[in-house]
């Protein structure tokens, strides 16, 4: 008997997972009018409120475009601050269509929690930096035997951090705390001798630091951060869509077609551009995806192409300046390359 | 013997002497409240070499080195911080919380809506300021358009959707009005509710006694962060889309029936402390149980438990920032998230924040302080101890 009740409540559940799971994502967003986007609570230039209240940001930024495509307005986002540990639970029991909240791509993510990553939008790697004036003369991780370091927890940077010291048979005290700002102010005041995180965090750290002066980078970097959107596995017309969105920011950039100069790419000759901004005689890439044929002007339009976004909100444009790095085209020295409008 | 034999005759009485110098004025004051012992010296100047010590960097941070104005952290930070103050400089960064006192207050409520929270903010002082004045008349009147007639209107403002209002979702909500709103909620509902618990507990009829008393160990046994996550978190994985319940409400719900729980057990210690003489006196008179509680146990029981009640008031008011848990924010969250902005990040950013969010959350909690000081004293009827 209490097998039966076992089986029954647990067919019941399953049964309620996979509706939730093989619904359509693209009609019920349609139907709501708005995308639900899970973002960081506030990581400077990735998602963080502005002077107005409106979140903005890099990845803040990936839902306008996902919005932008659907809608043709990038403001019909709905946005869901998100912890890092609650992130996956919204968006695995719906309460969120999207998670762009610098994720790191992981084959665990991707199969035992049932998400689907659609791509790297931020090549990004763990780092170290250090107070130098508490410990003087320490030029690389592997002194850093017996140190205090803060670390955020429930994030891979916490893993990183234990593989990382375990390998190298080093003794570590970690500081960890669950919310960015409080890793930044326990570091700050001297609790710990080393931070580590994302080194697009660690830009941000900087700039709240008393004597930014003081700490230095360590070059070590010790694991691969390729951060990504993600969505719930089961629903592969929306995964495409989330994907292909990525996709065309980058191909966009690659193109040379801007948020300024989008209307006038419509006429050009140029077939690649013609292809992707709907301009081809029986086009039907934007409608095989579910979304319309003027798509990808409706995205760069609304936020401006892969290197527009990155400049405006972490790079040169921004108080971040962080550099393109890794995230420059493939064909400018970087690895952001993305498969062919065609 | 007549008048004449005496050479005077004092005709009025001499006026008396002003006492010694040291015995008034400020010397004697000194004397008497800061240097009255050995001891009393020591603990005096030391004091004052405290104050001496902590008091000018405050105020140097909080006034004098603070910036007042700018548009982004570059005010707020030295040379070295990437902005343009002198080396070593340190000051409060009230430019960012002017920059950033919309959202304080009402973290994302549109901007264009807001007019709705200023209004209903303004209803509620102009409802509660008479209403705890006591000679201020219509006091019925007064209650129910505070207790009754607020809370519906406030409802149709803020959610909008009707009226041709725009409909704003709870999740766009935030700041000190969620504060506000939490607190209102919760000290409005638990006070009735508690003062029943409290009976119900009290009570000689077996099924509500027991009924009570789980309630209230029950509540009182979790912690509220929890009863918040599962609520907002685990509810919706076995729920239709359609059915789930909104974050804010399971929030209000949560804290109502927590404020509850506790308010019924300072209650029932005001219950207890009456003596059994009262109880008894109102038998003799033929008062029936409601009449009993309403004219003689209530209005007694209450009083002596004031300082427990605000008591309650004050942890509950805290208590709302507790709603992190659930990604709403109060006015500390709503302060904590804007510290990520990069427009504004600098060393100085997170302390003036939080300086300024501890500050709001005092004046309320010492002007409900205050306030119960002022009821106890005016319903003092000489039976203190």
């Amino acid at each position: 008997m209490k097998h039966i009740a076992t089986g029954i409540i647990s067919a019941a559940i399953l049964s309620i997972a996979a509706t939730a799971a093989s619904a359509a994502t693209l009609d019920d967003v349609k139907a709501r009018g708005t995308l639900k986007c899970g973002v960081n609570t506030g990581l400077a230039g990735f998602a963080a409120p502005n002077d107005k209240g409106e979140y903005s940001g890099f990845d803040v930024d990936y839902c306008r475009a996902v919005a932008a495509a659907i809608f043709n307005d990038p403001n019909k986002v709905e946005y869901t601050p998100t912890s890092a540990k609650d992130r996956f639970e919204l968006l695995a029991n719906g309460s969120i269509d999207l998670l762009a909240r610098n994720s790191t791509w992981t084959l665990s993510r991707d199969s035992s929690l049932k998400f689907n990553f659609t791509g790297i939008n931020y090549y990004d790697g763990q780092g170290f930096m250090i107070n130098a004036k508490k410990i003087p003369g320490v030029n690389s991780a592997l002194q850093l035997s017996g140190a205090a370091v803060c670390v955020q927890t429930g994030t891979t940077t916490e893993l990183n951090l234990a593989d990382y010291f375990k390998a190298n048979n080093l003794q570590y005290n970690p500081v960890v705390f669950e919310k960015l700002e409080e890793v930044n102010a326990a570091y700050d005041s001297g609790r710990c001798d080393v931070y580590t995180t994302d080194q697009s965090g660690l830009y941000a750290i900087r700039l709240s630091l008393t004597a930014p002066d003081d700490h230095v980078v360590l070059p070590e970097i010790i694991s691969k951060e390729p951060l990504g959107p993600l969505v719930r596995q089961g629903d592969d017309q929306w995964f495409d869509i989330v994907k292909w969105v990525g996709f065309a920011l980058v191909d966009a950039e690659e193109l040379g077609i801007t948020q300024a100069n989008v209307e006038e790419m419509k006429g050009s000759a140029n077939p690649e551009i013609k292809r992707m901004l709907g301009g081809e005689a029986n086009s039907k890439f934007g409608t095989d995806l579910g979304l319309s044929e003027d798509w990808v002007v409706n995205i760069v339009k609304g936020v401006g192409n892969y290197g527009e976004i990155f400049e405006r909100n972490i790079g040169a444009g921004s108080p971040l300046k962080i550099a393109r790095g890794l995230n420059a085209l493939w064909t400018k020295g970087g690895i952001q390359y993305a498969p062919p409008i065609r | 013997m007549s008048a004449t034999d005496f050479v005077y005759v004092r005709k009025e009485l001499e006026q008396p002497l002003p006492p010694p110098a040291s015995q008034h004025g400020p010397v004697h004051w000194i004397r008497t409240n800061l240097f009255a012992s050995p001891l009393d010296s020591v603990l005096t100047i030391f004091g004052l070499l405290v104050i001496a010590y902590f008091l000018p960097p405050i105020l140097s941070w909080v006034f004098i080195n603070a910036q007042w104005t700018g548009s982004d952290r570059s005010v707020c930070a030295t040379v070295a911080q990437g902005g343009v103050q002198p080396d070593g400089w340190a000051g409060a960064c009230w430019a960012f919380v002017w920059a950033k006192f919309g959202q304080f207050m009402f973290n994302n409520y549109p901007l264009a809506e807001r007019w709705r929270v200023i209004l209903c903010g303004a209803m509620l002082v102009a409802l509660i300021v008479p209403f705890l004045i006591p000679r201020a008349p219509y006091k019925a009147l007064n209650a129910i358009l505070l207790f009754g007639v607020l809370p519906i209107v406030g409802y149709f403002l803020f959610i909008g959707g009707t009226f041709g209002l725009r409909y704003v979702p709870t999740r766009e909500w935030g700041g000190f009005m969620v504060t506000i709103i939490l607190s209102y909620v919760g000290i409005v509902v638990s006070l009735p509710m508690g003062v029943l618990l409290a009976l119900g507990r009290k009570s000689e009829l077996p099924v509500i006694k027991m009924l009570s008393v789980i309630f209230i160990e029950m509540v009182r046994g979790v912690p509220l962060i929890t009863v918040l996550f599962m609520a907002t978190k685990m509810l919706p994985l076995f729920m239709p889309n359609s059915m789930k319940p909104d974050d804010f409400l399971c929030v209000l719900i949560g804290v109502s029936i927590f404020a509850s729980a506790y308010m019924a057990e300072v209650i029932r210690g005001g219950l207890q402390a009456m003596p059994k003489g009262q109880y008894e006196g109102a038998d003799s008179l033929g008062l029936n149980y409601w009449q009993k509680m309403r004219l003689i146990i209530l209005p007694q029981a209450l009083k002596l438990v004031i300082p427990g009640i605000v008591n309650t008031f004050i942890g509950l008011f805290k208590d709302t920032s507790l709603v992190y848990i659930v990604n709403m924010f109060d006015l500390l969250g709503a302060v904590r998230r804007n510290f990520s902005d990069p427009t504004w990040i600098s060393p100085q950013t997170p302390m003036t924040g939080l300086v300024f969010a501890g500050f709001v959350f005092w004046i309320f909690c010492f002007g409900m302080s205050r306030y119960s000081i002022y009821m106890e004293n005016r319903l003092d009827r000489g039976h203190k101890r």
